[in-house]
């Protein structure tokens, strides 16, 4: 089977005047059809990165390396028109902020309609109308009259499902969720969680859910990678990461987050220190300086992803069940 | 349907001095087109038996004739008729290439736009007059290529703003999103890009034409524009000046029908300004 989307061994570096950041370093997944897979990790540690350069939206500045593979074809070295066949139509990308994501003086359906137009050659009348159907299926009301309107005349949470609309208009095989819900208040996000997880069962695609929230990822995705400083550091079935985390730092955040059956607590748990300046990342494990079981070996052996096919971790000394 | 556009019509319906300027400059294209044809005389006849007279009702030259006779009412109506026509052609032209030129080199960045932002300095740092004398020298005296040539430098400002909007639009994310759905730099930047600049655009267009008339006239006062016996307001004040001691009149006639316009269009510019520009509103 081929995988719908396969990163290999990817590095994405920006030169700056102190020298090289590594944004994401020799970072390798995959994706098979119809998964569902959250990324999580704070910011800065490359989780979006990894994506971009698939849609080949990375900065001018940036320097890549490695392999991105989309249902076995190469994006990194690929000419614009061959990408722009790809993305928009079977890669698409959710924003993580519907208030800006929109061009503000072209009417919803037009915006809808494009994109039909350009990828499936369809007629400007028929893509509207095609439009409006997708708007009713992702649960907009009254879809005929909001295609006539202006994404300022939409509230927040209608506006991220005109994107989602819009990411399925031509049946993607993978749907790249950028923080769908960070930029919307509680109830819409809740929503809009629900609503991913209904297209998902509708359209069949695979979808990629990043975060740096674990309690947006959770309920949704079948396998939880958890990156820190630009790596993958742990990678499993996401029961197998909440019931048994392997390495230090997702114990760690799983520590962070507030349960509502839990003993009521003063203070939420943190995780003390700094995630490493960009640059400084040596042959050693990123998470060390942070970490309460790093012992020498962590200090100059840069630990891999290692394990089982379930649940995989990148330490020296993983935790056991 | 509340667009963008009706908004800032209803704002520019509010302000009462863009509303005078917007009718008188209608009063001032009415009347050039179709004034002549309410007068007995025709701009290019000579009449012997009236040279010089001043303006009044008496006889059929209401604002009077020049030394050689000319019938002054339709003559400034034919000079004015050449200003808005230099002034809208010209200003067409710079939108055009300006806006095109401007975005192109923005949105496409790096070593293309540092070599075209340096072709405009270039452009720019040659004197405007001796380009167009050049140009005349080169091509003849025509009226098309008047319009040509200060078309031709009246772009260079409007492709520097063009620029500029484009610089901070092309961050915004719905730039980004648009690349993610796979459309192509030619659609984004004339479907995402260009008509969110065009609010800066449309007024610096409408600041251009007074400028532009302003310059015709000036090159016509230097003798570089239309040439006699056709007419354009700078001919006719250039003729005009000569005679200020004398005739007066053959100055002043076609000099407030130049001041009346350019204010008209000025204040119709900034009024236009207003309304277009959300934040204040």
């Amino acid at each position: 089977m081929v995988p719908t989307l396969s990163v290999d061994r990817l590095r994405v570096s920006f030169s700056h005047r102190s020298g090289s950041i590594e944004a994401v370093d020799r970072v390798s997944l995959q994706i098979v059809p119809a998964e569902c897979v959250g990324i999580v990790g704070e910011s800065g540690s490359g989780k979006t990165q990894i994506f971009m350069a698939a849609m080949g939206l990375l900065a001018g500045k940036a320097q890549v390396s490695g392999s991105v593979r989309f249902e076995g074809n190469e994006l990194l070295s690929v000419d614009r028109p061959t990408l722009n066949r790809v993305r928009g139509s079977k890669l698409t990308m959710i924003f993580q902020d519907p208030m800006t994501s929109l061009t503000p003086h072209l009417t919803v359906g037009t915006q809808l309609a494009e994109v039909t137009v350009t990828h499936l050659g369809m007629p400007w009348k028929d893509a509207r109308t095609f439009a409006g159907r997708m708007l009713e299926r992702v649960h907009v009301p009254e879809p005929k009259r909001r295609l006539n309107q202006y994404p300022h005349e939409l509230s927040g949470g209608m506006r991220q499902r005109v994107m989602i609309a819009m990411s399925l208009l031509c049946e993607p095989s993978l749907v790249i969720a950028d923080e769908p819900t960070t930029a919307l208040d509680m109830t819409t996000q809740a929503q809009i969680i629900e609503l991913l997880r209904a297209v998902r069962g509708e359209f069949g695609m695979a979808l990629v859910l990043i975060s740096h929230d674990l309690a947006v990822v959770a309920g949704l995705a079948d396998r939880i990678l958890v990156m820190y400083a630009g790596s993958v550091v742990e990678n499993a079935i996401a029961e197998e990461l909440f019931k048994h985390p392997r390495h230090p730092y997702t114990a760690e955040l799983l520590k962070c987050m507030p349960s509502v059956t839990g003993p009521r607590l003063d203070r939420l748990p943190t995780l003390a220190g700094q995630p490493p300046r960009p640059g400084e990342i040596l042959e050693a494990c990123p998470f060390a300086p942070r970490c309460s079981r790093a012992a020498d070996r962590c200090r100059v052996e840069r630990p891999q992803l290692e394990g089982s096919s379930t649940s995989q971790a990148a330490c020296h000394f993983p935790l056991t069940s | 349907m509340d667009g963008l556009a009706d908004e800032a019509a209803r704002r520019l319906r509010s302000n009462p001095a863009a509303v005078a300027a917007v009718a008188v400059l209608c009063a001032i294209v009415v009347l050039s087109w179709l004034g002549p044809w309410f007068s007995p005389n025709n701009s290019q006849t000579l009449d012997w038996l009236h040279i010089a007279v001043r303006p009044g009702m008496q006889s059929s030259h209401w604002f009077g004739t020049d030394r050689l006779g000319r019938d002054l009412f339709t003559r400034t109506l034919a000079g004015t008729r050449v200003s808005i026509a230099i002034g809208l052609a010209a200003s067409v032209i710079s939108l055009l290439v300006g806006v095109s030129y401007g975005a192109i080199a923005s949105y496409i960045g790096g070593r293309t736009d540092h070599l075209m932002m340096r072709l405009i300095e270039i452009l720019s740092g040659l004197p405007l007059i001796f380009f167009v004398i050049f140009l005349t020298v080169i091509f003849g005296r025509s009226e098309y290529l008047l319009f040509f040539a200060i078309g031709a430098v009246g772009w260079l400002t409007m492709a520097r703003i063009v620029r500029g909007q484009t610089l901070s639009v092309r961050q915004r994310e719905f730039i980004e999103a648009a690349i993610a759905s796979g459309a192509g730099t030619g659609r984004i930047i004339a479907r995402h890009v260009v008509p969110n600049v065009i609010g800066p655009v449309i007024v610096y267009a409408t600041l251009t034409v007074p400028q532009i008339i302003l310059f015709e006239s000036f090159l016509s006062f230097l003798g570089l524009g239309i040439q006699e016996p056709g007419a354009s307001l700078g001919t006719l004040i250039a003729e005009g000046a000569g005679e200020m001691e004398a005739a007066p009149w053959i100055l002043l006639v076609p000099g407030s029908f130049l001041a009346v316009l350019l204010l008209c269009l000025n204040i119709f510019g900034d009024g236009l300004r207003d309304a277009l520009d959300v934040k204040d509103g």
